[in-house]
């Protein structure tokens, strides 16, 4: 750096540069149903994740840039495993993980010139929902204890008007992605290509599961319950579901290649 | 980011560490805590009765009061491959827990079971979950059983040392191969050799009768339920020569841990199964205390 700049003036350019490389990306979102919790982004990769298990009872979700928030779930796993090695796999908490991820997400927003260009949540699902766990890490180290449901990245509040209007605790599964769906087709200039299971990665913490309780949803089974879930909401709102808009135009962010820096 | 940057070797090893293997993350933050780490020196060892001053290479006699066991049988069938193992560990003359568990789960294909100090081949054991589990969290996908076989083998190897100076544990290891769609057989060395084994294999101090036994059971082409109950009559063997090996304790409802591994994936026996088998074997002992007896091969015409 060359001359003297201030630090208040240095932390809000940090902010705001790690602000817009989350806002290129596309929002994900995350909402508690009456089994568990439900993981949404989309991605029309299916070998890149932004949404990934890290223990037992505990998932990931990332915005921003992808080799970042990669880097940041590795080390999420290896972090969890040691801490379950170390002590009992029990003594894992999501809570114990987002302190870490803030510690770490902080000391590097403070120290280093550039910061990560990431948001998180972790998630963990207890016995009860009234025990299920989810937390946001910021790109500067805040945390925060959500409820209900989470909407990250660029357009998180478009997203998370809609997805006020649709929740409801104790949600089945498919109004809870309904839900989801419907929050984030309200992105950018609303009327965007229909989201598809070939254009959405969907995961869920399932309660009920014995020791690992992640699971991708994929396939035939995400497009029954994408199916479902459309006629849910047409119902539920009075019109007929929207026909697939296979010629939108693309989205801006929507690269389809990870390497220049914008979530895939 | 260098690796320099953060603060603490945990953080740093977590963010920065370039390899998917879990033993590797733990032998940089914490080499404590790894099973064998610790043993004693060999100075400690001198004066065991029968090798004094000397560290021993079979080492029951030089550290007695560890827990030891005992006698693990696998055995492949048509669909897959059968691991069994009996519930005695032993220290010196005590049984020192009777319902061990010795037979393990390592992931959804395959199991470990192992014999030996107890306290080291239980920590082992939990650090080739571990292992596994990492692995396939931080790639996205599951080993190659081969893979997972020479892991093991890195693990038995790191031992070493403490083997050397007589804390020798042996596993064996036995799941379900994808890609060649068979069941196969892993045992070990305290080297760190590691050999496939067909078609069946033992280890432990009762291994020995076991095998002998499995030679006149085994046959190819055993259903599940066969096989099962000749490893349940190798156990039995093993347990009615070797004090160090524990029979099914039918008062107690202690049975042999048994675990079959096939394209379904990992299954343990329930109690409830297990004990069908078990009492099988021992009625029919009642009758044949020395089990079934293999017909003699006599020249052309006669016997059979």
């Amino acid at each position: 750096m060359p001359f003297y700049v201030s630090p208040e003036q240095a932390m809000k350019d940090k902010a705001d540069y790690a602000r817009k490389g989350i806002a290129r990306g596309r929002s994900g979102v995350v909402i508690q149903y009456d089994g568990g919790i439900l993981f949404v982004a989309p991605n029309p990769s299916s070998a890149l994740h932004k949404i990934s298990e890290i223990y037992d009872r505990i998932a990931f979700a990332a915005v921003g840039r992808y080799n970042e928030f990669e880097n940041l779930r590795k080390a999420g796993v290896r972090y969890a495993d040691y801490t379950g090695y170390q002590y009992d796999r029990s003594d894992v908490t999501a809570r114990g993980l987002a302190n870490w991820y803030a510690q770490i997400l902080g000391q590097f927003f403070t120290e280093s010139n550039k910061p990560f260009e990431v948001e998180l949540v972790v998630a963990e699902v207890g016995e009860s929902p009234v025990s299920d766990q989810i937390y946001r890490i910021t790109f500067d180290g805040s945390v925060a204890e959500e409820h209900g449901f989470v909407a990250m990245g660029g357009q998180a509040d478009q997203v998370a008007a809609v997805l006020k209007d649709h929740y409801a605790d104790g949600l089945p599964l498919v109004r809870a992605l309904g839900a989801a769906i419907a929050g984030l087709a309200g992105q950018g200039n609303g009327d965007g290509a229909e989201l598809g299971a070939g254009q959405l990665e969907v995961g869920i913490l399932a309660r009920d599961r014995a020791h690992r309780t992640f699971r991708r949803l994929t396939g035939a089974r995400l497009e029954l319950l994408l199916a479902e879930a459309a006629a849910g909401e047409s119902a539920a709102s009075g019109t007929p579901p929207a026909p697939a808009a296979g010629g939108a135009e693309p989205q801006p962010g929507e690269a389809a290649s990870p390497d220049d820096g914008v979530t895939p | 980011m260098g690796s320099g940057f953060f603060a603490g070797k945990f953080i740093a090893a977590c963010m920065d560490a370039g390899t998917s293997s879990f033993a590797d993350l733990v032998a940089e933050c914490a080499p404590e805590l790894l099973p064998g780490a610790g043993a004693p020196a060999a100075a400690l060892l001198g004066g065991a009765p029968g090798s004094p001053g000397a560290p021993g290479a079979a080492g029951e006699g030089a550290v007695p009061q560890l827990r030891h066991g005992t006698t693990i049988v696998a055995a492949r069938f048509a669909d897959g491959v059968i691991m069994a193992g009996d519930r005695r560990s032993t220290a010196g003359n005590m049984i020192a827990q009777r319902d061990i568990e010795k037979v393990f789960r390592s992931d959804d294909f395959s199991a470990v079971g192992i014999a030996g100090v107890a306290g080291i081949g239980l920590e082992l054991v939990r650090l080739f979950q571990l292992e596994l589990e990492h692995y396939e969290k931080l790639e996205g996908r599951t080993l190659s059983l081969e893979g997972k076989a020479n892991r093991l083998s890195a693990f038995v190897r790191g031992n070493m040392a403490a083997a050397m100076q007589g804390l020798v544990v042996v596993p064996l290891f036995a799941g379900w191969d994808e890609d060649a769609a068979r069941g196969r057989i892993f045992s070990y060395d305290v080297a760190g050799g590691r050999y496939e084994e067909r078609p069946y294999s033992a280890i432990g101090s009762g291994s020995l009768f076991a095998k002998g036994s499995l030679k006149k059971l085994y046959t190819e082409g055993l259903s599940d339920r066969d096989m099962v109950l000749a490893c349940m009559q190798a156990l039995y063997d093993a347990a009615d020569d070797d004090s160090a090996t524990g029979g099914p304790d039918l008062a107690r409802q202690i049975y042999p841990v048994v675990a079959m591994i096939t394209a379904d994936g990992f299954r343990r026996l329930s109690d409830a199964e297990a004990g069908e088998y078990a009492r099988a074997v021992v009625e029919e002992r009642t009758r044949e205390p020395s089990g079934p007896v293999a017909p003699l091969a006599g020249p052309p015409g006669q016997g059979g």
